[in-house]
């Protein structure tokens, strides 16, 4: 689950790590009120609240240096569609802005927290190259990359701050400084089950103030039951609506861009099925995994969010039955089909006990089910199927 | 032979008297698993499926022997149960359990590395040994006992890769299904070094998927390591970018961890890489032909 700045900037305050002063408007009024009666000066910078990157080139953080530009602008972004080249063509929605105070920065550097699967330890990541894409730099000045792994028993030591803080050319006060904001995000990162935790750019100001700029933040999926102070921060809105559903139904459904839809038993083996289609000259509508225990309702809820997606011409059920047998799966497709009332063709290949008996049971269903031989034989069908409903 | 588990491998199961517990003990029992007890804390000396209960895993080994155990223990409560088995004395666990929380494994890994027990998965189907050892929730009827060592992060795609080498005759030694998850116990590397010493073994299936690079890493050690015969399959060609593809694990992240990157490393390293997964059993066909 992704987090909004404004919230990673909460959290962070809440373990003393120094962010620029701002305040969350949804109503463009508001943020002339949070500009003249909290945050004061000449210039405010408005950033809006969406969970992707990017937001910087796209225009959605933008240099604000009067009250009038300052609505203007807060009443251009509140409710659009923000496009970067990190989200989905139609963008996210932006509902909130954070206006920030502006700061004077003396230098930018990166600092990242997250769990690296190669040594399974938390990994810190800084670099002098403060304001740009990371995975840029990692490829154009690997040297000026910096890294530190935890070890999960001991925690970050000291002598690992200093590393990093030296590494960055820090000096003076700012060694100390940098080494207590690392600790803190370490408990922080820990105590709240984040995956990654990024700030991009840490800057250091003309007074010498150490500040968060922009903040991303990450929690681990897995965690969430015993996250609950999270739970409030969720925000819908950044997902596509489908994806929500599914969610909601424990379905793990992901949107794409063509129009033969998807349902099958285990991740791997709907990767798989998108690969396939792919392969024999159709288009996946979507990565839909019904998980390993296929009931009649959890089908009949597939093909619901399946065919909520408009672009959707065909539907491809592949299901490998293992402990479910297959002629169970076939009753739930065959009620699934009725009682949802689908109207695109469905192709159907099952495998694993009790085939035969399912397939009899799809055949003899008197709906317009096109059984499969083979994974092979059901993608073929599955895009002929589209082909057909063109012409 | 086989690897890692046979006829004579004495198996407990931790949240032995829950319903994923008690069903999938069951079905091991069916298939001729040496289930030999079970571990629910409070539920220790009731009998359950004419199996002994125990309040812990110790409790368990003192008095049934056992040296490995399976895992249906709730994802909050998991890694708790699997450094219970290490501690134990457990030599081989096997957890199913989905959804672990990633900082809960890396203390489990830590945990582990210090012990030396080996554990399979989480979030993984287990490991099966046809006709003498299931471990997990694979369908036992699709196996055939045969010549192929399979290995794979992925359930399903697994029973893909036992189906066809069963049609067409190849039979398995052992199917180890390591898990979808990004911290993990057994790895590719580790499975194609035993399945390279197992004598009944001529040929491996291993089925890999975006995410990580830990493909990468294997086909350096099948080109260095691996004499036997080797055909593979990944998963996730058209994955988009970014989006977790329901594997906690299956991620392409800033460019790396793609099936193409996976399947080139993999054929360099002279495996017969499967385009299609219709093709895993075609493709290990092959690569013993060659």
């Amino acid at each position: 689950m992704n987090l909004h700045e404004y919230q990673a900037k909460q959290l962070l305050r809440e373990f003393s790590i120094d962010t620029p002063r701002g305040i969350v408007v949804e109503d463009p009024s508001h943020a002339e009120l949070a500009a003249t009666g909290y945050l004061g000066g000449e210039s405010w910078v408005v950033k809006a609240q969406i969970h992707a990157g990017g937001r910087g080139k796209a225009g959605g953080v933008r240099l604000v240096k009067s009250l009038v530009e300052l609505r203007e602008v807060a009443a251009g972004l509140l409710g659009s569609q923000l496009v970067t080249y990190q989200n989905a063509p139609e963008g996210q929605w932006v509902g909130r802005l954070l206006v920030e105070e502006t700061l004077e920065i003396e230098r930018e550097m990166y600092l990242s927290l997250l769990v690296d699967r190669e040594s399974e330890r938390v990994a810190v990541v800084a670099s002098s190259a403060g304001g740009m894409d990371i995975e840029e730099v990692a490829q154009t000045q690997p040297d000026q990359i910096l890294r530190e792994y935890c070890d999960p028993i001991l925690g970050l030591q000291e002598f690992q701050c200093r590393n990093i803080a030296f590494g960055l050319g820090l000096s003076g006060s700012h060694v100390g400084d940098l080494t207590r904001m690392l600790r803190a995000l370490y408990k922080l990162f820990i105590e709240s089950d984040l995956s990654l935790l990024e700030i991009n750019p840490l800057v250091i100001t003309h007074g010498g103030r150490m500040v968060a700029l922009d903040c991303k933040m990450a929690l681990d999926d897995n965690a969430l039951a015993r996250q609950q102070k999270f739970a409030d921060m969720r925000d819908d809105t950044q997902t596509d609506s489908k994806e929500v559903a599914a969610q909601e139904a424990g379905l793990n459904y992901i949107a794409l861009n063509g129009n033969i839809g998807c349902m099958v038993n285990g991740a791997g083996l709907a990767m798989a099925t998108m690969d396939l289609i792919k392969l024999h000259g159709g288009a996946p509508a979507n990565f839909l995994d019904v998980g390993g225990g296929a009931t009649a309702e959890t089908v009949a809820k597939a093909f619901k969010i399946i065919l909520s997606d408009s672009q959707v011409k065909a539907v491809l059920v592949n299901i490998f039955g293992g402990i479910m047998r297959c002629d169970i799966i076939a009753d739930g497709i065959v009620a699934a089909v009725k009682e949802v009332g689908v109207t695109v063709p469905v192709v159907v290949r099952l495998e694993g006990t009790n085939v035969e008996l399912g397939m009899q049971k799809l055949a003899s269903s008197g709906l317009d089910i096109i059984t499969a031989d083979d994974l092979t034989d059901a993608a073929k069908r599955a895009v002929a199927a589209v082909e057909g409903a063109k012409s | 032979m086989s690897i890692l588990v046979n006829k004579n491998t004495k198996v407990i199961c931790q949240g032995f008297t829950g319903k994923q517990g008690t069903f999938h003990s069951e079905q091991a029992v069916a298939y001729g698993t040496q289930m030999v007890g079970g571990v629910t804390p409070g539920k220790g000396g009731q009998v359950h499926l004419n199996l002994p209960v125990f309040n812990t895993v110790r409790e368990a080994v003192r008095q049934t022997g056992a040296d490995a155990s399976v895992i249906y223990v709730p994802a909050n409560y998991a890694a708790d149960s699997i450094m219970e088995a290490a501690d134990s004395g457990i030599a081989l666990i096997v957890c199913i359990t989905e959804g672990i929380p990633v900082l809960d494994m890396l203390n489990v890994k830590a945990a582990l590395r210090a012990n030396g027990a080996r554990l399979i998965g989480p979030n993984c189907p287990g490991i099966i040994t046809p006709d003498e050892c299931k471990i997990g929730i694979m369908p036992g009827s699709i196996h055939r006992r045969g010549k192929i060592g399979i290995v794979s992060r992925s359930g399903t795609l697994t029973y893909e890769a036992v189906h066809q080498t069963t049609q067409l005759g190849l039979g398995q030694t052992t199917c180890v299904g390591i898990g979808g998850d990004p911290i993990k116990g057994l790895d590719f590397i580790d499975c194609l070094a035993l399945f390279e010493a197992d004598a009944e073994t001529e040929a491996i299936i291993l089925v890999g998927e975006i995410g990580g690079t830990r493909e990468e890493e294997a086909a350096d050690y099948i080109k260095h390591h691996i004499t036997k015969p080797v055909a593979a399959y990944i998963a996730g060609q058209t994955a988009p970018k970014g989006k977790r593809m329901g594997h906690a694990g299956a991620i392409i992240a800033g460019g790396s961890g793609t099936a193409e990157a996976k399947m080139r490393a993999l054929a360099d390293a002279g495996v017969v890489v499967a385009a299609s997964p219709a093709e895993m059993g075609v493709a290990v066909q092959q690569a013993m032909q060659r």
